[in-house]
């Protein structure tokens, strides 16, 4: 099938058909379906060992599927080559999980200038975002730290920071609050809601805690590997959701 | 809500006329369902027959009652006796949702469908007193927390029922 086929679900950015992975003989997705419109935050939810990082992996690009399809942006994403979905996640997509995995060695700014580094930005226009974005997310000041002497909260800020600076269309986000305490990932949650609804874009969130997914548009579940009820994307709900 | 003690905690504050009274309350606790003119006043009269509040002489001006009303020594004990105790806890041992669980599974209807259901109107009320909480004062905030980590409590308990429910059909179809 052609890359540049148009998905089967027009207004959607991504969407995920009848998607199954198994890992060895333990299978975790057997059969997900689940699509996501433009500008659209939801949070994907499921008890543990469910398959909703699986499915998240799958949308962003990461694991490829054993059969069905992954939709982006009208592309065949499971069909690319792992040069192209890599440099689609590189310029399309943006990451935060539960552990920053920030780079240690480096400064806050560093760590928020590197994806555009790496994406052949200008050096000294990198570093001018990077602290426009620390700004933004209320960390001013703290771009020479290095990000070991932060707290939890603000190490996650900076990799929110991060994930945003390029412009991704979409962000994953998989338990980006699970290390923090509630004031701390209420703060999180705040910035990371508004500067999507501001940016327009599109948020795949997944978390266990119910507090956290309130902050999305809708929600859907998963359960033994299959997207269960509210499945269907309903953009018209999700407008009247902001 | 107790807006007898509430009205006199806000008195206890300053001395107060009726309408601004009615104007605090509804501010901070009305939530939506403002005071009635004529429950505050009714109120006052009570407190004040109580020896809680003293009313004091009518002052000129427009308004149905522009007394100013000031709260007694007996009515401040009785704030602070009210504010040193704590609220009954509610062990909520047979709610509906409980109910209609229970019922599903004697009935043979699904009580996984009713629990989906149930988890997304939760969801639904979660996401309106968030975006209160985002765009409200911290005194909305304050009140809109206080209804998301009840919902969240009960929306555990609708996950562990549904992670139980081969089990408690199991149980129920034998005792039915």
């Amino acid at each position: 099938m052609s890359s540049i086929e148009l998905s089967r679900s027009p207004g959607c950015l991504i969407e995920a058909r009848d998607v199954v992975k198994s890992f060895g003989q333990t299978p975790a997705l057997r059969g997900a379906s689940v699509s996501v419109a433009a500008g659209e935050i939801i949070a994907i939810m499921g008890p543990s060992g469910s398959g909703k990082s699986t499915l998240l992996h799958c949308l962003a690009g990461i694991f490829k599927p054993d059969s069905g399809q992954v939709w982006f942006d009208g592309r065949r994403l499971d069909e690319l080559s792992e040069t192209k979905r890599t440099e689609l996640r590189r310029t399309a997509f943006g990451f935060v999980f539960q552990f920053g995995q920030l780079v240690p060695e480096l400064s806050t700014a560093d760590n928020i200038a590197l994806p555009l580094l790496l994406s052949r930005v200008r050096r000294k226009t990198a570093y001018q975002t990077a602290t426009s974005w620390l700004d933004r997310l209320g960390l001013e000041g703290l771009g020479a730290r290095r990000t070991g002497e932060l707290s939890g909260g603000q190490a996650q800020r900076v990799a929110l920071a991060r994930a945003l600076a390029p412009r991704p269309k979409v962000l994953f986000a998989d338990e980006p609050t699970g290390s923090l305490d509630s004031l701390a990932s209420e703060m999180v949650m705040d910035m990371l809601v508004g500067i999507a609804r501001e940016e327009g874009t599109t948020v795949v969130l997944v978390t266990h805690d119910a507090r956290v997914a309130a902050y999305a548009d809708r929600e859907a579940m998963v359960r033994d590997g299959k997207v269960t009820a509210p499945a269907a994307g309903n953009r018209a709900e999700a407008e009247v959701a902001r | 809500m107790s807006v007898p003690l509430t009205l006199l905690g806000l008195l206890e504050r300053e001395p107060s006329h009726g309408y601004d009274l009615k104007h605090e309350y509804d501010t901070y606790f009305g939530r939506g369902k403002p005071l009635p003119f004529g429950q505050v006043y009714a109120t006052l009269s009570r407190l004040t027959r109580d020896g809680k509040a003293i009313a004091g002489e009518a002052e000129p001006g427009a308004g149905p009652d522009r007394k100013r009303y000031i709260i007694t020594e007996l009515g401040a004990a009785e704030v602070d006796s009210w504010l040193s105790e704590p609220v009954q806890p509610e062990p909520h041992l047979q709610t509906v949702l409980f109910a209609k669980v229970v019922l599903s599974l004697m009935l043979g209807r699904s009580a996984e469908h009713y629990l989906d259901m149930q988890r997304s109107a939760h969801m639904q009320r979660m996401r309106e007193l968030t975006e209160i909480k985002r765009t409200g004062t911290s005194v909305d905030a304050l009140l809109a927390d206080h209804g998301l980590f009840h919902l969240e409590a009960d929306l555990r308990w609708i996950d562990l029922t549904a992670a139980r429910l081969n089990a408690l059909a199991e149980m129920v179809g034998k005792e039915s």
